[in-house]
């Protein structure tokens, strides 16, 4: 069989050692009436049957590579460079464990120190973690996170326009505890005058959901006046051309890491980023890598503080997160070494320069009207017609305009969330403009 | 091994060097407001040789399983097969955006929909969610399951999860992230769970119980559905953590002996590589008692088309979008590679790997439950006065073996955790108890060696006392 190397003589000689009379023998523990079930499963092919079967499957789906796409809503079609994988890709990374074993990790252990350098500098924290599972679970945890660093405090707002499948993530990690969640609407200023006594945390998505991004002055110094903290959940290409989160007070600062150097892979697996004020650092769940020397004063790189963790404190534990997403982490460093100070600042203003001019020429179209005052690489459409339809109808030349917001209300039927990235040519914009001209007629 | 000193990513930097040329752009320039602007941006400039150069140098100072023998017990370090890469790595998974309709996804839909029925098969279960990222997330969306099952039948008092003294440290944790009370019970003089101390435990707070089988010892649970009889007629669920699943795939089907709701990592049994912390998946599987709970969404046959829809009671998201969809090509492919004679073999090989690995072994070395065992067993690593565990482990680094899992289970004092996984040869098994053994002879004749191990390795022993007190968490300029 496959991927199993014992011959039916190394067999024989191992049951002989063992002093079996079969393998079978080696199950006698497992009750009699339930072993060795007979599974009704496709028959076993060969890695080139397998192959040839998945690439028939996967050539069912129309990817990102054929057509013109304007998708979003918090999963972006990036330029991810021909390094990126191939360096993650490697074995000694690729099929490594969690780095337990400092002295044979160092590979490991560097590049989450240096992950958790680049994501600090972005983010203008002093601490990120070594990852979550994606932006969502990185958000409710941090959420989590807030609700224990200001203990007695059963209030948390957040947008209203935050992303639809983050506050339901949201909703599943608050359900056991008494939390009263509170959306807030209009200026982020404004509503942060609502941050009282019994509030833990004041979330801002930057940009939010509708692409919005939320003037940021005045807001840390209001949630701070009442006793709470700032978490910013914020797009990690948009940190990169805008003041970082940390500069404007946040105390958390949350991301979905898939837009730096991952793909888009139907959702996952992605990168939760999390980092936060150095007052929090011991409060914060999930890996930690830190400097530390050896008996000969050479420097290495260590995990760290795990009195947090689950595998030493038990139900004690500030979080029960074990594997994360280590690989995809190491994705994002590289692409962040590679892209650099001038290239990641480059990538954010090809998407911010081009997003603007499509949201001039869409605003240009009778009966369309670009909803955002300031936006980034994403930006919500009213539409003369429904949306929905008009997806449907561009769908079918290729053309993906965006997302219609009936997906997740109902009742919004008339807007469409378009995003533009780095990926988009001026010509595929141009034919986006003509195309809903054209549908919407 | 690399031991030179890879200076830090910052360390290489140069200013006005460049890694990736981005085109020219082809529309106008738009004005960035001066309040949103940042000022300057403190990464790195460095050139494409450079970091390539630099992370290939940082790779070669990792042990991993395509280099070294791994037997790092409950984490299953199995190879992880190259077809796998191949099959994730097709431009039509890679570049599909998960909100791409569903008429444009149908091959992630159908691939995501026949991994959910070969799993359900495979545990005997019902129904499947893929969408748990890990182990841990697993647990959490089970014990989430459990609490709103109860909620659901205006039980309001069961809030107590039971979990043996052997279990991994994520059960309690995630009880305590589900809002429930984890309660423990200690093993028996066999290293299975203690019958009296569960009963004694039994009543109407009792929310459910988390149990490990094989357990975290190596060792099969005899008492499986007896533990679960008690449990369901005290009105509680038994949650399964499919940890170490790789000893008993088509051996033994956890929904039949009346497991109620589980998590399997595909990233242990079913072969997917363990990125150096993750990306995994802790899907989970559920009988029909509690399949209207699991997390959404699930992907569903509709005549011929594929969709996604949430289960009726489900307690909701446990993540945004529908899980890390390139795990599950590499677990499909992997799972159908085997088919289910392959997937029955696997477990033999495994089981009777770690059973010759611990004949040898237990020669020279104590192993506390010495009964057949199944995937793993459990030694303890004071072989010699002033010798510990943590000597040995590090002294079987010099030796060009990764440690094996060392101080857990709890319960086992100075414990060695072995899974040498079906994957590794007769030869290479021999050649680790070789090593065990000479190590023993160095414990007794030499252990110097043993408490200045490693030194075949870029860095030392570090300290991680002062690293904890006083620690630097990133570069700094």
């Amino acid at each position: 069989m496959p991927f199993v190397p014992n011959t039916d003589a190394d067999r024989a000689a191992m049951l002989a050692a063992i002093g079996a009379g079969s393998v079978e023998e080696l199950f006698a523990d497992v009750p009699a009436a339930r072993r060795f079930p007979k599974l009704e499963l496709p028959k076993a092919l060969s890695e080139l049957e397998i192959l040839r079967e998945l690439d028939a499957l996967a050539k069912k789906n129309e990817a990102t590579d054929s057509g013109a796409w304007f998708v979003g809503g918090g999963a972006y079609s990036h330029f991810v460079p021909a390094m990126v994988p191939a360096l993650a890709g490697r074995g000694e990374f690729l099929t490594a464990y969690t780095p337990y074993q400092a002295e044979v990790s160092q590979g490991t252990l560097q590049a989450i120190f240096e992950y958790q350098s680049m994501a600090a500098a972005l983010f203008g924290v002093e601490t990120v973690n070594a990852s979550h599972y994606d932006g969502a679970t990185a958000l409710a945890e941090a959420v989590l996170m807030a609700l224990h660093a200001v203990s007695g405090r059963p209030r948390v707002m957040i947008p209203a326009a935050l992303h639809p499948e983050y506050r339901e993530v949201l909703a599943t990690y608050l359900e056991a505890f008494e939390v009263e969640v509170v959306e807030w609407k209009g200026s982020a200023a404004e509503a942060a005058k609502g941050v009282d006594a019994r509030t833990a945390c004041f979330v801002v998505q930057w940009p939010d959901f509708e692409g919005e991004v939320h003037e940021l002055s005045g807001v840390a110094d209001a949630v701070h006046a009442a006793g709470a903290l700032l978490l910013v959940h914020v797009d990690p290409i948009f940190a990169a051309l805008a003041k970082s989160p940390g500069s404007l007070g946040a105390d958390i600062v949350t991301a979905e890491g898939q837009a730096l150097g991952n793909a888009l892979y139907y959702g996952g697996p992605y990168l939760g980023m999390m980092g936060a004020t150095a007052k929090l650092v011991r409060k914060m769940p999930g890996r930690i890598v830190g400097e530390a020397k050896d008996k000969t004063g050479r420097t290495g790189y260590v995990l760290t503080l795990s009195a947090r963790e689950q595998h030493i404190r038990r139900e004690k534990a500030v979080s029960n997160i074990c594997s994360n997403q280590g690989l995809v982490m190491l994705q994002s460093t590289i692409y962040m070494a590679a892209l650099g100070k001038h290239g990641l600042a480059r990538v954010a203003r090809l998407c911010w320069d081009k997003a603007h001019y499509a949201a001039a020429e869409l605003g240009k179209l009778p009966g369309f009207k670009v909803v955002n005052r300031t936006f980034f690489k994403e930006f919500l459409v009213h539409t003369p017609v429904p949306a929905a339809e008009l997806v449907a109808k561009l769908e079918k030349r290729g053309v993906h305009p965006g997302l219609a917001l009936s997906r997740w209300h109902p009742e919004r039927t008339h807007e469409l969330l378009v995003a533009v990235t780095e990926m988009n040519t001026k010509e595929q914009i141009d034919l986006l403009a003509r195309s809903l001209a054209e549908a919407s007629k | 091994m690399n031991l030179t000193p890879e200076p830090l990513v910052y360390g290489l930097s140069s200013p006005g060097r460049v890694g990736v040329v981005l085109p020219e752009s082809d529309v106008p320039v738009a004005p960035v407001p001066a309040w949103l602007e940042r000022d300057s941006l403190p990464l790195p400039e460095l050139d494409e040789l450079t970091t390539v150069r630099h992370f290939t140098r940082l790779s070669q100072k990792n042990f991993s399983i395509d280099t070294n023998f791994y037997p790092l017990g409950s984490c299953t370090m199995k190879y992880n097969p190259k077809a796998n890469e191949a099959a994730a790595a097709h431009p039509s998974w890679r570049n599909l955006h998960p909100y791409a309709g569903e008429s444009m996804s149908q091959g992630a839909l159908e691939l995501v929909f026949r991994l959910q029925e070969i799993l359900a098969e495979i545990g005997g279960f019902k129904a499947v969610s893929l969408q748990p990222a890990a182990g841990a997330h697993g647990e959490l969306a089970g014990v989430f399951m459990i609490r709103k099952y109860h909620l659901e039948r205006g039980d309001t008092r069961r809030v107590k999860i039971l979990i043996p003294d052997s279990a991994h440290g994520t059960n309690p944790a995630s009880c305590t992230m589900a809002g429930l009370e984890a309660v423990t019970i200690p093993s028996n003089a066999e290293g299975g769970v203690d019958l009296e101390a569960l009963k004694a435990a039994l009543g109407p707070e009792l929310a459910g119980i988390m149990i490990t089988n094989p357990n975290t010892l190596g060792l099969f649970e005899r008492n499986i559905e007896e533990i679960c009889r008690l449990v369901h007629e005290s009105g509680g669920l038994v949650y399964g953590d499919g940890a170490n699943m790789n000893a008993v795939t088509g051996v033994f089907r956890p929904g039949d002996a009346g497991i109620d709701v589980m998590h399997f990592n595909l990233h242990k049994t079913f072969s997917t590589p363990h990125g150096g912390g993750g990306p995994g998946v802790g899907m989970v599987a559920a009988n029909a008692t509690l399949a209207e709970f699991l997390p959404g969404p699930l992907v569903v046959k509709k005549g011929d088309v594929f969709a996604l829809e949430t289960p009726p009671k489900s307690i909701g998201r446990m993540k945004a979008f529908y899980g890390n969809f390139a795990v599950l090509v590499r677990a499909y492919a992997y799972v159908r590679m085997l088919g289910a004679e392959g997937l029955r073999r696997l477990a033999e090989n495994a089981v009777l790997n770690a059973n010759y690995l611990k004949v040898l072994v237990e020669k020279r070395w104590k192993v506390k439950y010495g009964r057949r065992c199944m995937h793993e067993f459990v030694a303890s690593g004071d072989i010699a006065e002033g010798v510990h565990t943590l000597d040995v482990a590090k002294r079987l680094i010099d030796y060009g073996f990764h440690p094996p899992t060392i101080y857990f289970p709890l319960i086992v004092p100075e414990a060695v955790m072995i899974e040498p996984t079906e994957t590794e040869s007769k030869e290479t098994l021999d050649a680790f108890a070789a090593v065990l053994d000479r190590i023993a002879d160095e414990a007794r004749d030499n252990p110097a060696l043993l408490h200045d191990a490693p030194t075949t390795t870029p860095i030392g022993r570090l300290d991680e006392v002062a690293a904890a007190r006083c620690p630097v968490l990133c570069y700094r300029a």
